[in-house]
């Protein structure tokens, strides 16, 4: 537990996090569906859906916060994990399709291919599945990142081009020759290592696998920014060139670090996909990676724990409003990123900590009368 | 820095040498205005098909079945254009055009047809016709029932020589010529409640009401059409308009008899206007392949050598299909080569002016961001949202001066730069002075703020696109030669941008406030140490920035649907130029711009719209890895703020 240690938002989140995880599970299955206190399995999706965004807004605050890189393409790691764990779900489908072919998903046999394309092979596997969640959105950021920190891009630029790549991912998954389904993308899953998607139970399981995926995630990345690792890009976040100067290989570090959220990202997009049941090239728009940022600055950036409560918060308000007020949505979710930046500059976490700040001043005050 | 003039020269050469290719290919050139139907949304910006695609993505994941009682998709964009059909589109357009023009494919047997049905008076070539039948006369022999009469007939109202010939043939082509039937007089009817209304073909003269069945129309056969084409057009020919005389050139060609062939010769004799003269050149060559000598054939086979018409392809491609004499058909093989190789010039050209006039809206949208990104480093997302305003200005403004809709853009401009502008100083003055020094989250509240706007307009207009119209002037096209004709509204648009950007230029250069700009940019410090109130430059500066995009908007919604996510679509090409010219150049900003808008469309033709568009996106990608500051870095001290 040295991990934890001073980390007092991130005890409190992991705490609540293994009690949502504990009650809602046994108020789902346990408790019968007349009684008042029964989760519905809608809920419990819902929530799983939300843990999936917080791991992807660890990931972000892990580059942002601690790295000082703000991605605006994140959104493209956390889509192509989906698309693995996409691919893996149609490849399960088998011959329960519309078209009923053994091997092609639907959409093949649609498009009059005779053969499954050569990047399709080995994903009706589970395990070569789960691989690819991490080694493509990973071996995508290597790349990108060792091309851009190399040549120091840097900022503003830096943002932009990330932006760039997700766009051109989704330019890319809409064709429909790219063989990923084109505009509708994947969907129609069946079943999950054997596990009926729809079932009650694998909801509940597909939640606390979210939930685990989220409590490990954290610790990983609160293992990277207490190490030694974590303290060199905090130097580089604050001061690149000094870092530089003193001898450190920036770049190595950037590129570590960039990859390793990255295939967070991924592994968040690979347990979103079976929830909702359903990937399409709109997950690469350009417009969501904003957004994620924006739960992060909502949260607090620089204290992981505060992403996490950012994603939950702004997506409870997303479901709430869209589903009250759809006129009002965009509305408030301008304002937010408004005054979020405006007033607002350390997030709820920061509110936080100035109220616990505020309060320990006061008795220290009182200590000293 | 030699790369840096080389950019700057290369587009200027380019050009030159393309126009240089051209002139040299067609001397006769010359401008004329061909109308043409007005452009329908999708031929109106092709290009806006990759960008559009954005309006089409589900802005949420979660229209999944099993979380379909999730109302927790945004405000979904329901002006979704098919993002991959107006890829394909575009490039059918072109293959489209091609075949109409050559679809009328029998040529060949026309003449023939329409010389046996002129029988006797065409055994003299038509040079010399004996004394001009009547007009009466002829007129009349159309109320028999025999075609061949009627044939004869109509031929001898076009011999007639008389002012109204031309008319009377087009009335009975159209199907508008009747006889009455108690005296078989010549008449045109008008259909009444009861029966025709009639008047007289010749005189004009109104005869009365008769009942439905004592007027007939005369009816017409194939063969008898096209020979009257033909007869209309060498009528046509002498026209006083150079306009109709082209047409009428045009429709004699490869569709044209002996008295026709006299007819063009008669008027190339005086023709003055060149592009008629080439028209009438090049009937006269496709009927010279028919011609008895050999010679008289290779002298046509050569005149069609140099023409751009389809028509003169379809005939070359005919004679190559039937000749026999080894000799011509080599000339004819060789000409239909030169063709070819020329009109691949003439379609290189034209996707130059597609990327030209693409270019030119890429550094129209993306100038006013240069100016707010480079000069002053604030990243403004909501730059998109603000060309939008100002499209939606001169839609506003359409709606206010409904009978005026041609002077609506002279008013729209100014106007639009006004609103854009007064929301870019609000915009300045309330959220971003707050954060200079902070980029990145300049950048999330300005994202804020085009959120904001973008719902503003579809709560307070409509979330559907509006139909901003074009007026007269933008429409049609110049055509320079028969296989290359420019749109008045990209060559408009085109031509503004250019405006636009020097008067920016020459404000950023030239005035007081530029000079406060550039300094509050290069040292801000310093520049209030020097007396410059730098807060005002900054709200001016986000303000002028704001308005360019303003007038940005009014000329996209020119090209391009009016809506609220019209503004997306464009931010993101819009930092490409400013990142891919440099930062804190404007120049950069315009060389960018135009050359990712002529490699855009230079890849298209091998890749499709979209797939150029991601190659263009993963250019911009490595290209700064290579050179991070963009194509013309700046330099010196202010490079390092």
């Amino acid at each position: 537990m040295t991990l934890l240690k001073g980390d007092t938002g991130g005890q409190v989140m992991l705490g609540l996090l293994l009690a949502v995880a504990i009650v809602v599970s046994v108020l789902n299955l346990a408790v019968p569906e007349a009684n008042p206190l029964h989760v519905s399995t809608y809920t419990v999706t819902l929530l799983g859906k939300y843990l999936t965004y917080a791991l992807l807004a660890v990931a972000v605050d892990l580059v942002w916060g601690y790295l000082g890189i703000l991605s605006l393409g994140h959104g493209a790691f956390f889509a192509l994990g989906g698309y693995a764990m996409g691919m893996y779900l149609m490849r399960q489908i088998g011959d329960r399709g519309v078209y009923g072919d053994p091997i092609l998903p639907d959409f093949m046999v649609f498009l009059d291919w005779q053969e499954l394309p050569w990047f399709w092979h080995g994903f009706d596997m589970f395990w070569f599945a789960a691989l690819m969640v991490v080694l493509v959105p990973g071996a995508l950021a290597f790349v990108f990142g060792w091309l851009a920190f190399r040549s120091r891009v840097t900022g503003v630029y830096l943002s932009i081009i990330t932006q760039a790549l997700t766009y051109a991912l989704m330019l890319a998954f809409f064709r429909n020759e790219m063989g990923f389904g084109g505009n509708n993308g994947l969907t129609d899953f069946k079943d999950l290592l054997g596990f009926d998607l729809q079932a009650d139970s694998t909801r509940v399981g597909l939640f606390i696998a979210s939930a685990i995926a989220l409590a490990l995630g954290y610790l990983a990345c609160r293992w990277i920014v207490t190490s030694k690792l974590g303290r060199v890009a905090v130097a580089i976040r604050d001061a690149e060139a000094r870092t530089r100067f003193i001898g450190y290989r920036v770049d190595r570090v950037k590129v570590a670090i960039w990859t390793f959220s990255a295939m967070l990202a991924g592994i968040a997009g690979a347990l979103y996909v079976p929830q909702v049941g359903i990937i399409n090239p709109g997950e690469f728009s350009p417009l969501n990676s904003i957004e994620l940022v924006v739960w992060v600055a909502v949260g607090g950036r620089a204290t992981l724990y505060g992403a996490v409560v950012g994603a939950v918060v702004v997506n409870y308000g997303k479901t709430y409003f869209t589903g009250a007020f759809p006129e009002a949505w965009l509305f408030a979710l301008g304002g937010l990123f408004v005054l979020v930046t405006l007033f607002l500059p350390k997030g709820i976490a920061g509110l936080f900590r100035q109220l616990k700040r505020r309060r320990s001043g006061a008795m220290a005050e009182g200590a000293a009368v | 820095m030699p790369s840096r003039w080389g950019a700057v020269l290369l587009l200027p050469a380019l050009l030159l040498a393309y126009t240089a290719a051209a002139w040299g290919q067609t001397p006769a050139a010359a401008e004329a205005v061909v109308e043409q139907p007005a452009p329908t949304p999708t031929d109106g910006l092709i290009e806006a098909s990759a960008y559009d695609t954005e309006a089409a993505v589900p802005t949420d994941a979660d229209l999944s079945t099993q979380a379909a009682n999730e109302v927790d998709a945004a405000p979904a964009a329901p002006d979704s254009l098919d993002a991959g059909a107006a890829g394909p589109a575009a490039t059918d357009s072109i293959a489209d055009t091609d075949r109409s023009t050559e679809s009328p494919a029998t040529p060949a047997e026309l003449p023939s047809a329409s010389s046996q049905a002129r029988g006797t008076d065409t055994a003299h070539g038509g040079a010399e016709l004996p004394k001009p039948p009547s007009l009466a006369a002829a007129l009349a022999k159309l109320a028999d029932p025999s075609f061949n009469v009627k044939e004869q007939a109509a031929a001898d109202i076009a011999a007639s020589g008389d002012p109204r010939a031309a008319d009377l043939l087009k009335a009975l082509l159209d199907g508008e010529l009747y006889f009455r039937r108690d005296d078989n007089r010549i008449v045109f009817a008008e259909r009444t409640a009861d029966g025709w209304a009639l008047t007289d073909a010749l005189s004009d003269e109104a005869l009365g009401n008769v009942g439905r069945r004592d007027a007939r129309k005369i009816t017409i056969n194939n063969r008898m059409r096209s020979a009257l084409r033909t007869n209309i057009a060498a009528l046509t020919l002498a026209s006083p308009d150079p306009a109709t005389r082209l047409s009428a050139a045009k429709e004699m060609m490869g569709d044209v008899d002996d008295a026709g062939i006299s007819a063009l010769r008669g008027q190339l004799a005086q023709e003055d206007d060149p592009q008629v003269r080439e028209a009438i050149e090049l009937a006269l060559a496709i009927a010279g392949l028919e011609a008895e000598t050999l010679e008289e054939r290779k002298a046509a086979v050569a005149a069609l050598g140099t023409s751009l018409y389809p028509e003169a392809r379809n005939a070359l491609d005919d004679l190559i299909r039937t000749e026999q004499d080894p000799e011509l058909l080599a000339a004819a093989q060789a000409a239909r080569t030169e063709i070819a190789q020329r009109v691949d010039n003439m379609r290189r050209l034209e996707t130059l002016f597609f990327g030209l006039s693409l270019g030119s809206v890429l550094v129209l949208a993306a100038i006013g961001l240069a100016i707010t990104f480079g000069v002053m480093g604030v990243i403004n997302m909501a730059h998109g949202e603000l060309i939008m305003i100002g499209a939606y200005t001169t839609y506003l403004v359409q709606l206010a001066m409904p009978n005026a809709i041609d002077w609506s853009l002279f008013v729209a401009i100014p106007a639009a730069f006004i609103v854009a502008g007064l929301f870019g100083v609000a915009i300045e003055r309330g959220v971003i002075r707050f954060l200079y020094g902070r980029p990145l989250e300049t950048l999330l509240a300005t994202f804020g703020i085009s959120l904001i706007l973008q719902q503003l307009v579809r709560t307070t207009i409509s979330a559907q696109n509006v139909i901003v119209e074009n007026p007269s002037w933008m429409s049609g096209s110049l055509q320079l030669n028969p296989a290359l004709s420019l749109t008045f509204n990209r060559l408009y648009i085109f031509v503004f941008s250019l405006l636009v950007f020097v008067a920016l230029l020459l404000v950023l250069k030239r005035t007081a406030l530029g000079l406060q700009v550039r300094a509050v940019s290069q040292n801000r410090a310093m520049a209030r140490a020097m007396g410059v109130r730098s807060a005002r430059v900054d709200a001016l500066t986000f303000g002028l920035g704001a308005g360019i995009a303003g007038v940005a908007g009014v000329a996209l919604s020119q090209l391009t649907n009016v809506g609220p996510n019209m503004g997306q679509a464009y931010i993101i090409d819009s930092f490409m130029v400013v990142v891919f010219g440099g930062v804190g150049n404007l120049w950069g900003t315009l060389v960018g711009g135009l050359t990712l808008g002529v490699a855009n469309k230079f890849m298209e033709p091998w890749t499709g719209a979209v797939l150029a568009k991601i190659l263009v996106l993963v250019f911009i990608i490595l290209f700064i890895q290579w050179r991070p500051r963009g194509l013309f870095p700046q330099r010196g001290r202010a490079a390092e703020g």
